[in-house]
C-alpha cells in the first residue's frame, strides 16, 4: 500500500514509518527536518499546501501524525500546526482523490480534569479540553471527522500516554524531573492510569490503515490495556532510567491549585521556560485515565504484542546503552 | 394559560416520550365536555391494557417508567385527573364516585376494551378500583401502590392527611402555596433529580392550578357523614370479591401509608402478591424504577401458559411425621430436652406438657393459625417451648436474631408484620422503640406499670394456665407455613425467608439421616437457629452461655461447659466461634476437656472453614470429625463435606463443599460475559455458574419481595443461591464467590474466592479480598490485601510497597492492576466471616480513581 505518514521526527511517527517499510509498504514522510528513514520524503510544514499535495499525491492513505507536542508556547503555533495543519491535509485528501486518512489524536481532547475510569472514546470537546495542546487537537478531531465521506474514510487513533525507547517527550521530561528531584507525586499516587508501549501504539496505527475503509467515521482510544496505579508507573519509569523514584509527595488540592496559577503567570508573561507543574499535569497525575479497549480491538483486529513488564525491559536497556538513537 | 407538554412547547420531562402525550375531548356523565390530558403508547392491546391511575398531587408524569417498560402487547394508558395534571380545571369538587365515573367515559371514549389491568397509586389506588369493580368482565387484575381503601376501625386516618383536613390548613399548604406539591415529590428517597421534581410540579405552579389539589385532599372521607364516604366504603368491600390476581407494590418508609394500611389491603386482596421496595418512599415509583419491570413482569405473567408466576413447583419429596413428633415420642422422658448452661433444665416430658399448654393457651388467648409470632426472646427453653407450641397450633413463628443490628432488626420484623410478639423486658422495649405492631406477650412475670408500659397483653404463664384446661387444637396441614427467618442480610438488606412445615420437616430428615442422628445424641449449637432444632430431631440440647450478636466470644471453656451440661456428642458453630475456640482452649479444666473428648461429629457453617482452623480443633475436640455443611438461609445443608474429604480434594479454583447429599440436587446456570447467570442449568463439569438447588428442604418463597422471589425460582422448581461455583469431575461442588462480586474483564468473567486462596497462601498475607474495578465487561482486576505485619495503621488503604505488590501479583494468577493494603476487611455481621467484597469494591473503585481525599 502507498501511505503518507506524516511527522516521521516524533517517536510514534518514526517507529510507525520504519514498521511500515519493514512490512513492504510504499511509504512517504512530510515533516520539517530530514527523517534519515529509508523511504521517500518530502520536507516541509504540514499546513503548507503546496508540499502536502506533493506528498500525498497518488497514495492510497495518509497518516496523520505531525502535531505541536507541548506544554507551553503561544496557541497561534498550536492553531497552525495542528488545527491548520489538518485541515490542509484533509483538503488535499479531497482533492487528490485519497481514499483513506487515518488521524492520530489524544485521549486528551474529550479529558476535562475527570476520572475516566474504562471509559470509551467520548466526542472531542474542544470546551473542555485542557490547554492549547488538548484544545487544538480537539478542534481538529472535529474537523478531521466532518470529513468523513463515502469518498473519504476517516478514522480517528488516539494513542494514550505512549512510552518507549527514544521517547524526548513524556518519558524524557518525567525522568529529566525525577533525575532533578523535581517529579512530584500527587497524593498517595494511587490513582489507575493506562500507558502505550511504542511498539504497540505503532501497530495499532498500522491496522488502523488496513481497517480504515471498513471502519471509518468513529474514535478509538488506544492502550496496553495495562492500568497501573500512578506511583507504580512513575516508580518503574524510574527505575528503567536508573533515576530515584519521586518521593516529594504534594496534596492533590495544592498541585492544582498550582497548576492553576501556573497556567495564569504563563498565560500572562508568555513565559517559555517549561514550567514546573500545570493544571493538565496535576490532573493527568491524580486522577485515572484507563480506557475500555474492546471496541478498538475488535474494529482494529489488533492486540498490543509488548505488555508492561517487557516494555520496561526494553527502557531499561536502552538507558542502560547510554540512550542509542533508536533505529 | 397552562401549556400542555408538546413536543413543540412545554416543560421538560425527563423520561416522557412526548409522541405519549394527547389529549381528548370527552362528555362527562352530566353531559359537560371536559379535556382529559393523557399518556398513551399507542400500542394495538393484543394483550390487554395497562390502565394506570396517579393520586394526589402527582399526574400521569408518575407513570412514564411504566409506558417506557411496557411489555410487548400491551396498551399504557395514563390520564391525568380531572382539575389534576394537564387535563381541564374543575370550579368544584369533585366526589371519589364521580371520579369513577369520569375514567369510565374516558376508558369509554378511548374505546379501552379488552382486557384491563388497573395501576393504581395513592389516591388513585380507589379510583382505579373503582373503576374496576364497574368494568368486572373486563378487569385481568389489579395493581396497587402506597395506597389505602379505609382505615382500621378507631383509625383516624394518617395524621397528616388529618391536618390537611383542617380547612384553612388545607387551603394554605395545597391551593395557596405549592407546599403539599413540592413536600410530596421531598419524600423521595433518595432525592430526586431537580428536573424530575420540577416536571412532577410542573402543572401546578399557580394559585388557579392547585384549585382541585386542596378538593382532592377534602375529599377523602374520614368523617363518617362525608359525601364520598359510600363510595369508598363500597369500593373497600367490593375489592374482596376481586377474584382476579393481585399485586401490591410497597415503598416502606412512606410517612403517609404505614404499614397497616399494606396489611389492610393484604387482607381484603388475600390472593395479592407483594413486593416490599426496601428503602422506599411514597413515591415508590420514584424511588424504586424497578416497579416498572414487576409490573411488566406480572403482566406478561398473566398471559403466559405458566400462570401466576411465583407460585411453588410440586415438592419433591412428601416428608414423613411433623415437627413435635419426637417431642410426642418421648413425652413420659424424664431426660433434659433443653438445658440452659446457667439456668432451666427441661426434660422431655416437662418440655412436652409446656409446649401443649402453651399450645392451647395460644388458641384460647384468640391467636389464630397463620398468626405470626415476633420471637424477640435470647436462646432459651422458654424460647423452645414457644417455638414448638407456635408450630403445634398453627402459628408462623418469625425469628429475626439480634445479629441483624437494631435497625436491620427493626426493619426485618416491620416488614415481616408479625400479630403478636413474644419477649422479655428487653425485647418488648426495644419493639415498643420499633414501633412493631402486634400484640404483646411477656415471658416473666412484670411489675404492672412497666407491663402497661410495654402494652402486655398477655404473659406466658397466664397463657399456659389458660391452656391447661382448654382443648388441644388441631394440628395444622403439612403445607401451611411455619416460619419467617432471614438472611444475614450481608449482601443487601435481609430478606425475608418462608418455609412451611413440610420443608422443615424435609430439613429435619435430612440432618438426621446425613449426620447419622439418633436420640442417644446431644447438641450443642452456637448458631441461635440451629438449637431451635433440638427437639424436632429428637436429641437433647445446650444453650451456650454466649452473645449471640457475637458469635466470635465463644471461649472453649463456655463451649465445654454447654458440652458438659447435655454429655454433647454434637457440636454446631459458626466458623468466627470456632476461631475463637481454638484460640481460647490453653485453660481447660480437666472435666472440660473430659466433656469435649465425648463430641463425635463437629460442624460448622455460615462461610467458608478453612482447613488450617479445622486442624487445629482437633486438639480441642479430638474425637469429633469435623464437617462442614454447604447451605444458605434458604437452603440448608446443600453438601456436606469432611474434613478429611477437603484435604483428599487438594487446592482448586474455589471451595471445595463436597457432593451434593442425597435428595439434593445442584445444577449450575452458567455466567455471561458481564456475569449474570443466564444459561440454561447443567450439571456438566468444570462450567462455572450461579449455584442452584433443587430439594424438599428448600425455602417456599421468601416474604413479601415477589419480584426477588420471582427471579429466584425463574426454573420452576430450583432455588438460585446467589452464589458462584462449579461441580467437579467427581462430582464435588467448589464454590468461587457470590454472583454479585463476579470480575467481568475484557477478558471474560473472574471469580474471586480461587484468587485470594491463592493470594493468602502467601506467608506475608493474612487475609485478601479481589474485587473488579470500573464498567461491567471491562473490568480490572485489584487486590486488597491485610498484610500479616506492617499493615496501614487505621482504617486506610494504600498502595502495597514493591516487594508485597509483586509477591501478590505472581501468586494470584491472573492480571492485577493494583495491590492495596488494609488494617482489616469489612465482614458481615451474623457470621463474622463473610467478606463484604462490594463494600470494598466500593472504597477501592474511590482510591483507584484519585478522587479528592475528601
Amino acid at each position: 500500500m502507498k501511505v503518507l505518514l506524516t511527522g516521521a521526527s516524533g517517536m510514534l511517527g518514526r517507529t510507525t514509518a520504519q514498521a511500515l517499510i519493514e512490512r513492504g509498504d510504499d511509504v512517504c514522510v512530510l515533516q520539517r527536518r530530514p527523517s534519515g528513514l529509508a523511504c521517500r520524503e518530502v520536507l516541509g510544514d504540514v499546513a503548507d499546501p503546496t508540499a502536502v499535495l506533493r506528498a500525498a499525491v497518488g497514495r492510497d492513505a495518509v497518516l496523520h501524525l505531525a502535531a505541536k507536542v507541548d506544554v507551553v508556547g503561544r496557541w497561534p503555533d498550536y492553531a497552525h500546526a495542528n488545527i491548520e495543519g489538518t485541515r490542509t491535509l484533509v483538503e488535499a485528501c479531497r482533492r487528490l482523490a485519497v481514499p483513506r486518512l487515518v488521524h492520530v489524536s489524544s485521549p486528551s481532547v474529550a479529558h476535562a480534569g475527570r476520572s475516566l475510569v474504562g471509559a470509551g472514546a467520548e466526542p472531542a470537546d474542544p470546551g473542555t479540553a485542557r490547554g492549547h495542546y488538548a484544545r487544538s487537537k480537539a478542534v481538529a478531531e472535529q474537523l478531521a471527522l466532518a470529513a468523513d465521506t463515502a469518498a473519504l474514510a476517516v478514522l480517528v487513533i488516539r494513542p494514550h500516554l505512549v512510552w518507549g525507547p527514544g521517547d524526548t517527550q513524556l518519558v524524557g521530561r518525567l525522568v529529566a524531573r525525577a533525575g532533578a528531584g523535581r517529579l512530584p507525586l500527587l497524593g498517595h499516587g494511587t490513582a489507575l492510569i493506562d500507558t502505550t508501549y511504542v511498539a504497540n501504539a505503532a501497530a495499532a496505527l498500522m491496522a488502523a490503515v488496513d481497517a480504515c475503509g471498513r471502519a471509518h467515521g468513529e474514535a478509538l482510544v488506544v492502550s496496553n490495556g495495562e492500568p497501573r496505579p500512578v506511583r507504580e508507573v512513575l516508580a518503574r519509569l524510574c527505575r528503567a532510567a536508573a533515576v530515584p523514584a519521586p518521593h516529594l509527595q504534594v496534596p492533590v488540592r495544592l498541585a492544582r491549585l498550582a497548576g492553576a496559577a501556573v497556567d495564569g503567570i504563563w498565560a500572562v508573561t508568555g513565559c517559555q521556560e517549561t514550567p514546573p507543574i500545570t493544571r493538565f499535569l496535576a490532573e493527568q497525575l491524580s486522577t485515572a485515565h484507563w480506557f475500555d479497549q474492546r471496541r478498538t480491538r475488535q474494529v482494529l483486529g489488533w492486540t498490543p504484542q509488548v505488555d508492561l513488564d517487557a516494555g520496561f525491559a526494553r527502557l531499561a536497556e536502552w538507558y542502560a546503552a547510554g540512550q542509542p538513537p533508536v533505529a | 394559560m397552562r401549556r400542555r407538554p408538546t413536543a413543540t412547547a412545554g416543560p421538560d420531562l425527563p423520561g416522557v416520550d412526548l409522541a405519549w402525550s394527547r389529549t381528548v375531548t370527552v362528555p362527562d356523565p352530566d353531559g359537560v365536555p371536559r379535556c382529559w390530558h393523557l399518556l398513551d403508547n399507542g400500542v394495538e392491546p393484543s394483550r390487554g391494557t395497562l390502565l394506570c391511575v396517579h393520586g394526589n398531587p402527582t399526574w400521569s408524569y408518575l407513570w412514564r417508567g411504566l409506558l417506557g417498560a411496557a411489555p410487548a402487547g400491551w396498551r399504557v394508558v395514563a390520564p391525568d385527573q380531572l382539575g389534576m395534571g394537564w387535563s381541564d380545571r374543575l370550579t368544584t369538587p369533585r366526589l371519589l364516585g364521580q371520579r369513577v365515573d369520569d375514567l369510565g367515559t374516558l376508558t369509554a371514549a378511548l374505546g379501552i376494551a379488552g382486557p384491563v389491568v388497573t395501576v393504581g397509586h395513592d389516591w388513585g389506588g380507589a379510583v382505579s378500583l373503582g373503576w374496576a369493580l364497574a368494568h368486572r368482565d373486563q378487569v385481568r387484575g389489579v395493581v396497587l401502590a402506597n395506597t389505602a381503601v379505609e382505615q382500621p376501625p378507631g383509625d383516624r386516618g394518617p395524621v397528616l392527611i388529618r391536618l390537611a383536613h383542617v380547612p384553612w390548613i388545607r387551603e394554605l399548604a395545597c391551593v395557596r402555596t405549592p407546599l403539599f406539591v413540592r413536600a410530596t415529590s421531598a419524600l423521595s428517597v433518595p432525592r430526586l433529580p431537580r428536573d424530575v421534581r420540577r416536571a412532577l410540579a410542573a402543572p401546578y405552579t399557580s394559585r388557579h392550578q392547585r384549585r382541585s389539589v386542596g378538593d382532592f385532599v377534602a375529599d377523602i372521607p374520614f368523617a363518617p357523614h362525608h359525601p364520598s364516604r359510600p363510595s369508598i366504603e363500597a369500593i373497600a368491600s367490593g375489592m374482596r370479591s376481586l377474584d382476579v390476581p393481585a399485586l401490591l407494590l410497597w415503598g416502606p418508609r412512606d410517612p403517609v401509608f404505614g404499614e397497616r394500611y399494606l396489611a389492610d389491603l393484604r387482607q381484603r386482596l388475600p390472593q395479592a402478591r407483594v413486593h416490599r421496595f426496601d428503602g422506599a418512599s411514597h413515591l415508590v415509583t420514584e424511588d424504586a424504577p424497578g416497579y416498572a419491570a414487576a409490573v411488566a413482569q406480572w403482566a406478561e405473567d398473566l398471559t403466559a401458559d405458566t400462570g401466576d408466576a411465583g407460585s411453588h413447583a410440586p415438592l419433591a419429596q412428601r416428608a414423613n411425621g411433623s415437627l413435635w413428633s419426637a417431642l410426642e415420642e418421648r413425652a413420659g422422658d424424664p431426660t433434659p430436652a433443653v438445658v440452659e448452661v446457667a439456668g432451666a433444665r427441661v426434660s422431655w416430658a416437662a418440655l412436652n406438657r409446656r409446649v401443649r399448654e402453651l399450645a392451647a393457651g395460644m388458641v384460647s388467648a384468640g391467636i389464630r393459625p397463620g398468626d405470626r409470632i415476633g420471637l424477640l426472646m435470647e436462646p432459651s427453653a422458654d424460647l423452645t417451648a414457644v417455638v414448638y407450641a407456635a408450630w403445634r397450633m398453627g402459628a408462623v413463628i418469625v425469628v429475626a436474631d439480634k445479629g441483624l443490628g437494631f435497625a436491620g432488626m427493626r426493619r426485618a420484623l416491620r416488614g415481616a408484620a408479625p400479630d403478636h410478639l413474644v419477649g422479655a423486658v428487653p425485647g418488648l422495649t426495644a419493639a415498643r422503640l420499633m414501633r412493631l405492631p402486634g400484640s404483646r406477650i411477656a415471658v416473666g412475670r412484670l411489675p404492672l406499670p412497666l407491663s402497661r408500659a410495654l402494652g402486655v397483653w398477655h404473659t406466658l404463664e397466664e397463657l399456659a394456665h389458660k391452656g391447661a384446661t382448654g382443648p388441644m387444637p388441631a394440628e395444622p396441614a403439612t403445607d401451611r407455613d411455619c416460619a419467617v427467618v432471614f438472611t444475614s442480610g450481608a449482601t443487601g438488606p435481609a430478606k425475608g425467608v418462608v418455609y412451611r412445615h413440610q420443608q422443615v420437616v424435609a430439613q429435619i430428615d435430612l440432618l438426621r439421616s446425613t449426620y447419622g442422628i439418633t436420640s442417644d445424641d446431644r447438641l450443642v449449637a452456637a448458631f441461635a437457629p440451629f438449637a431451635l432444632l433440638g427437639p424436632a430431631l429428637g436429641i437433647g440440647s445446650a444453650v451456650p452461655d454466649i452473645d449471640v450478636t457475637a458469635p466470635g466470644t465463644l471461649t472453649a471453656g463456655a463451649l465445654a461447659d454447654a458440652a458438659a451440661a447435655v454429655d454433647a456428642t454434637v457440636v454446631f458453630a459458626s466458623p468466627a466461634a470456632l476461631r475463637n475456640v481454638a484460640a481460647t482452649s490453653a485453660g481447660l479444666t480437666q472435666q472440660q476437656t473430659t466433656a469435649l473428648g465425648r463430641v463425635r461429629l463437629l460442624m460448622s457453617a455460615g462461610a467458608p472453614v478453612p482447613v488450617p482452623l479445622l486442624e487445629s480443633l482437633s486438639g480441642v475436640l479430638p474425637a469429633a470429625e469435623a464437617h462442614t455443611p454447604y447451605g444458605m438461609t434458604e437452603a440448608l445443608p446443600v453438601t456436606d463435606v469432611s474434613l478429611k474429604e477437603i484435604v483428599e480434594a487438594g487446592d482448586g479454583e474455589g471451595v471445595c463443599v463436597g457432593r451434593p447429599l442425597p435428595s439434593v440436587e445442584v445444577a449450575l446456570s452458567p455466567l455471561t460475559p458481564l456475569g449474570t447467570a443466564e444459561g440454561p442449568l447443567t450439571s456438566e463439569p468444570d462450567r462455572t455458574g450461579e449455584i442452584c438447588v433443587r430439594a424438599g428442604h428448600v425455602k417456599d418463597r421468601y416474604d413479601q419481595l415477589w419480584l426477588t422471589e420471582r427471579s429466584s425460582s425463574r426454573d420452576p422448581g430450583w432455588h438460585r443461591t446467589g452464589d458462584v461455583g462449579h461441580l467437579d469431575h467427581d462430582g464435588r461442588l467448589w464454590v468461587e464467590g457470590r454472583l454479585q462480586h463476579v470480575i467481568t474483564t475484557a477478558h471474560g468473567v473472574l471469580t474471586p474466592v480461587g484468587v485470594e486462596q491463592r493470594v493468602e497462601r502467601l506467608p506475608q498475607v493474612r487475609a485478601a479480598a479481589a474485587v473488579g474495578v470500573g464498567p461491567a465487561g471491562t473490568q480490572v482486576v485489584a487486590l486488597v490485601v491485610v498484610p500479616t505485619s506492617g499493615g496501614p495503621r487505621r482504617d486506610r488503604m494504600r498502595l502495597a510497597e514493591r516487594r508485597l505488590a509483586e509477591a501478590v501479583r505472581a501468586a494470584a494468577g491472573t492480571e492485577v492492576a493494583a495491590v492495596l493494603t488494609a488494617s482489616r476487611l469489612p465482614l458481615d455481621i451474623r457470621h463474622a466471616s463473610k467478606v463484604d467484597r462490594q463494600r470494598v469494591a466500593t472504597r477501592v473503585a474511590r482510591v483507584l480513581a484519585g478522587a479528592l481525599p475528601s
